[in-house]
This record gives C-alpha cells, structure tokens and sequence, in this order.
C-alpha cells in the first residue's frame, strides 16, 4: 500500500508501525476493560476506553514532530501509548500504584507524560481545550515551530469553552490543531439529540465557519485518511497560517465508562448505549463490523504489505507487552499515603 | 527609598517590575493592549500582551496552557465576579494539574481581580467573594490593605509557582501610600501587625482595616488598646500570628467585608476556636456584611456593610463593656 498525500508516502514501516500501534492501544485497553469486569474494585472511579477511536488516536499522533506538544480529555489511554510513553507505567496509575506515571495521583482520567510532550488532561467535557489554547500561545511566543494538537469529543463542541478558545486561537492564529472525535454519543446521548448542526444533517466541522478556520470531516476509522488530513492541518498550523478544525468520525465501541456504582444506580451500562438505551443493537453490530483495528489489518494483509503470519507476530509480541504491564501493576506497591500532600503546590 | 502610590499604581508597578525581569511573565485580559502606543504594549510588545474577548474561561484556560508550557501569565479580570464565570478553571483546573500528574507540571499563574466595590455597584459588582477561593488547595489567595503590600504581593505573586487568586479592593483604588522602591517582594503567610494592644485581637483584611485601625483609635480614648492583624493572605493563612496575639489578649473580634456563613472570617474564628480556645475569655465575635444580596441605595449598602460603629459595638461585647445582644 501507498499514500501520496503532500507529506510524502507512508512507507512500508510505518504503516506497520501504525497497526501495531493501534493493536497496542486496543489490548491495553482490553485489559483495563476485563479488570473492571472481572475484578471489580481493582481498580477505582471510572475509566473510558478508546475501543473504535485507535485509527483517529494513531493517525493524529503520527503527524507530531519531537518537540510538538498535545493535550486530551479524560478519554486518554491510547494517546501516550502511541506517543512512546511506557505502557508499565501507565497500568500501574490507572492501579492506583507508586510506580503509575502520576505517582497514583492522576488514575485513568488524568496521564499526563510531559516528557513527551503530552501536557494533560482534563476531566471536564472542554476545559482542555482553552488548555491547549494556552500551549499553543506558549509555542507561538517560543517561535520553535512547535505545533500543538488539541483532542476532545463531539459532546465538547456544545461547551461555552470551545466557542472561546477557537474564536481566539483563529484570531491569533494560533499553531493548534483541533480534533474533534465525533464518536456518535455525548455520554448517553446521542449527538442529533443535542447538537443543532448535526440535526439539520450537517456535519460537526460546519462550526469552524463561525470562527473562520477551515473545517474538515473525516472518515475517522481509516488511520492513512486521518493522518493525511490532520497531517495537513499540523503543516498549515507550523507555516502560520493558523488553526483548523477536523472532525473525526467513529464508533464507541464499549459504554462511554465503566462505573462502579451499587446496584440499581443508572449509571453503569454494561454494554454500549445502543444496546441498553436505545434498543438499537444493529446499529451496534454495524459499527462492529467496521471495527477500524481488524479493518486496517485486513487492509495491510490484503495489499501485501503484512503477511498474515507478521500481523500474528505484531500481534502476539503486542499482547505479551501489555500482559507485562499488568503484571508489572500488580507488582508495584500502593504509594506512601503522605505523598496525598506532597505535589498540592509547587 | 519609597516613593508614594495609589494602591492601584503600586499593583501596576509591580506587574512591569517582574516583566522587566522576567520575558515568561505573560500580561492579558479584556479591554487592554488595544493600541499600538499603549505602555505595555510598548513596553513588552504583542506577543507578552494582549486583548482578549470577553471569554473568562477561555482567558483563564489559556493562562493555564501557557503556564503549563513554562509561562508565567498574568490575566487581567477587572472584577472578582467575572471569575464566576469561569469556577471551573480557577477552581477545578489551574490548581488540580500540579497534583493530577504526580508533580511533573507546575501552573504559575496570577488571577487578578478587584473585588468588594461597595460604592453603588449594587448586586452584582460588589461581591467580597475571596473566602470561595481559600478552600481550595492548590490556590493562594492574596488580598492586600497597602499600596506597599499591593506592589510586594504582586511580585511574590508572579513568582510563585503556583496558581494565585489575586484580590484587590476597589474601594482601596485610589488611597496612597508609602511604596518601596525597586524590587520589593512581600512574603505569603505573614500577617501584618498593624497596631499593637493587649485587650483585644481585631482581624480584619483588605478596605476593613483601615476600619479596624480607626475604630481603635476611638476604643483607645476609652483605654482599651487593640491590636490590629491583617493576614494579608489568606492562603496560606498565618494562623501563627493570631493565635499568639489572641494568647496575649484573650479577646478576638474578625471583621470581614463579606457575608457571614463561609466567610474568611469564620473560617478564622475557627481555627481560634480550635487551636486557641484556652486563650479566650469571651466567645469571638464577627463583624461582617449582613447576609443579603449588597443593595444599589446608599443608606441601604451602608446598613450591610461593617462599619467602625459596628467594629467599636463588637469590641466592647467581646470585653463586655457593652450588653451582650445575640
């Protein structure tokens, strides 16, 4: 397989890399998910998983140089992993353990790896973005080239903070990229029951109309059109010529979280909301049946590109990976409870 | 040497100090840097400076971003209220993200705001609404009585690492004072002994001081001596220099330009009661606005407002030199 978008064609390695990225994001988060099923209590609060999103999260961070920067919402698994950020000490936050990359602080709703230049995390539907914003102001006034990609769901784009901080990031042409992951649901919701454009059949990117950047819907399940897209979007914000707005389109494949919560409270849905709201469970198997993970592999296999034996070894090798984080979770004790105080204030 | 300032002058003093000083510290809000010739524009240029719409969360989520990416922002807010619109950043991001992730990042940013503009500004402009702010951790809460405690609390502002609420009262705008000149820096979490006594302990922040101190001066005609104590900040809060003051005289009055319930005020009494109680010889008596909705008409604003008269009333309560009312 090629692509000939402006940057250049993906080469036989990366796309290989692409899958196996998108498989590790897909069987770290199998692993979360069967923890919380199997063995409530483990691990704590609520956690929301990216199952149907690995080809938008692969695809957008692909496009990121060294010192670009990226900022997510509370959904934020997949993107450190893809970012090189060690999946170990991933697993063990979202345990709760000393060794977790936010020291068991921060739990699945809050990764932050500023090493990799994944900045945060909110847990509120669109405080990240004015966030990202403020990056994105910091690497303009740096004037290091440094790009910044803004991550947040559809249900965000109906939020007070998405209207300002796009309103100002086209206004100061700012280097961001916003990446809209339209995924269907707003929790429970489905995005024709509370989003204007989409009710009157258009899509979600008509809104960077109103803040007078260009607005680019994608097939968000195909990581080579979401790397071409928001790859051109990343090469227009480091040209200064300001910000974009991509909406991503997928399908939540699991609930929007897993919530341990007594019985009879309604809050936990075991399956997706389809199936327990809305009585719809063909639109759920429709959506599984474009499952963008066995997809881009049945894509790689069927033009040569990856034999069915190597996509076996990415596979296995990947699983193996992830069952090492668990183990090394498991392995690593809770944290001293005095180290509650010790990152309060700087 | 000092030289004298308006309150406000001073605030501003301190501000072009530290970005004399220091090119991170980033200075942007609603109605400013509109014009080429503008000081500060001038000054520091477009990239440090700049006009926002009028967008509280998105100016506050910004100033979080560009502190996270190693920035110092000042966000010019105008009135402590247009933080409402916002609770969520001021109060749920900027001071989360130091502890959220484990210590890896720092959001050294200032919020700086007027409040307590109890001059007609009716319902919705006039709000002493600091104590929402000291509740949480993670934020510091500044609220200075002087134009030299204005400019050093400024620059320790800007150069702490943390998230600060900074609070300066309208009614304070134009009163000169003394201010160092240069570099001059006002520790957190020391208060100001602002008068020395030994009958009574009277606390009291921001526009009330001045109150407080004249309300002595009447007191001390009768022979009772009162000490006065601005905290200065309320987070971190010098429980230190309270207690010990009320250790000596036993007495304890906290007027606040706030309501009552969950004011600064009761959080202080609080912690006299908690840590000092042995110390007391009367219970602590708090004077602060009445629980309404602050009225547009004068005579109105000036009943819920506290007042000498009220701080004198409370005094002689607390020492019972004056019928004990409810």
């Amino acid at each position: 397989m090629s692509t000939a978008g402006e940057r250049g064609e993906l080469s036989r390695e990366r796309l290989v890399w692409m899958y196996e990225q998108m498989l590790r994001i897909r069987e770290f988060e199998e692993r979360v998910k069967r923890t919380f099923e199997e063995q409530p209590g483990v691990m704590r609060g609520h956690t929301h998983l990216a199952d149907g999103a690995e080809a938008s999260i692969v695809g957008s961070i692909a496009t990121l140089g060294p010192s670009d920067q990226f900022l997510t919402t509370y959904r934020c698994h997949g993107y450190p992993l893809v970012r090189g950020t060690d999946p170990k000490a991933m697993m063990a936050e979202i345990y709760g353990r000393r060794d977790g990359l936010c020291k068991g602080i921060g739990g699945s709703m809050h990764l932050t790896d500023v090493a990799t230049g994944f900045m945060g995390t909110s847990g509120i539907v669109a405080a990240g973005i004015p966030h990202a914003t403020g990056v994105a102001w910091a690497a303009q006034i740096r004037k290091q080239g440094q790009v910044v990609l803004c991550f947040f769901g559809d249900g965000a784009s109906k939020q007070g903070a998405f209207f300002e901080s796009l309103n100002i990031a086209s206004l100061w042409k700012l280097p961001i990229v916003f990446v809209m992951e339209n995924n269907g649901y707003n929790v429970h919701t489905r995005t024709e029951q509370e989003d204007a454009n989409r009710a009157n059949g258009e899509d979600l990117s008509v809104k960077a109309k109103a803040f007078s950047m260009p607005g680019v819907t994608i097939d968000g399940r195909d990581p080579i059109a979401v790397y071409e897209t928001v790859g051109a979007a990343v090469d227009r914000a480091r040209a200064d010529d300001g910000p974009t707005l991509v909406e991503s389109q997928m399908y939540r494949l699991s609930a929007h979280g897993n919530i341990i919560a007594p019985p009879g409270v309604p809050l936990h849905f075991p399956e997706h909301e389809a199936i327990e709201k809305f009585g719809a469970p063909e639109e759920y198997e429709a959506a599984k049946r474009g499952d963008p993970v066995p997809a881009f592999r049945g894509r790689l296999v069927g033009d040569g590109t990856l034999s069915a034996e190597e996509a076996d070894r990415v596979a296995e090798s990947v699983r193996r990976e992830m069952q090492e984080a668990v183990s090394f979770a498991l392995d690593s004790p809770f944290p001293e409870v005095e180290t509650a105080l010790e990152y309060v204030y700087a | 040497m000092a030289h004298e300032l308006p309150y406000i002058a001073a605030v501003d003093e301190a501000i072009r100090l530290e970005m004399e000083r220091d090119e991170t510290v980033l200075y942007f809000g609603q109605n400013m840097a509109t014009t080429e010739n503008e000081p500060y524009v001038d000054a520091f240029g477009k990239d440090r400076v700049r006009v926002t719409p009028i967008s509280e969360t998105a100016e506050i989520g910004i100033a979080i971003g560009a502190a996270l990416a190693g920035y110092r922002p000042v966000v010019e807010l105008y009135m402590a209220e247009f933080m409402l619109v916002a609770m969520d950043q001021v109060i749920n991001e900027a001071p989360r993200f130091r502890a959220m992730s484990g210590g890896q990042v720092k959001v050294p940013l200032v919020l700086k705001a007027g409040y307590g503009f109890t001059a007609g500004w009716a319902g919705q402009h006039t709000g002493t609404i600091s104590s929402l702010f000291m509740g949480v951790p993670g934020l510091k809460v500044v609220v200075p009585s002087t134009a030299a405690d204005a400019k050093g609390l400024m620059a320790t502002a800007i150069r702490d690492d943390n998230p600060v609420v900074y609070l300066h009262n309208y009614l304070l705008t134009l009163e000169h004072g003394e201010v160092p000149d240069g570099e001059y820096l006002v520790p957190f979490g020391e208060a100001a002994v602002r008068r020395e006594g030994g009958d009574v302990t009277i606390v009291a922040t921001g526009w009330t001081v001045d109150r407080a101190l004249e309300a002595a001066t009447r007191l001390a005609a009768d022979g009772i001596e009162a000490e006065v104590i601005d905290p200065r900040t309320l987070a971190p809060l010098d429980t230190q220099t309270i207690l010990e003051s009320v250790e000596r005289t036993g007495h304890l009055v906290v007027v606040d330009q706030a309501t009552r319930h969950a004011s600064a005020a009761s959080v202080i009494a609080a912690e006299v009661a908690e840590h000092g109680f042995s110390s007391l010889k009367a219970p602590i008596v708090l004077v602060t606005a009445l629980d309404a909705t602050m009225p547009y008409s004068e005579p109105l604003e000036q009943f819920v407002l506290p007042s000498e008269d009220k701080i004198v009333a409370a005094v002689r309560q607390v020492l019972g030199t004056a019928p004990v009312t409810a």
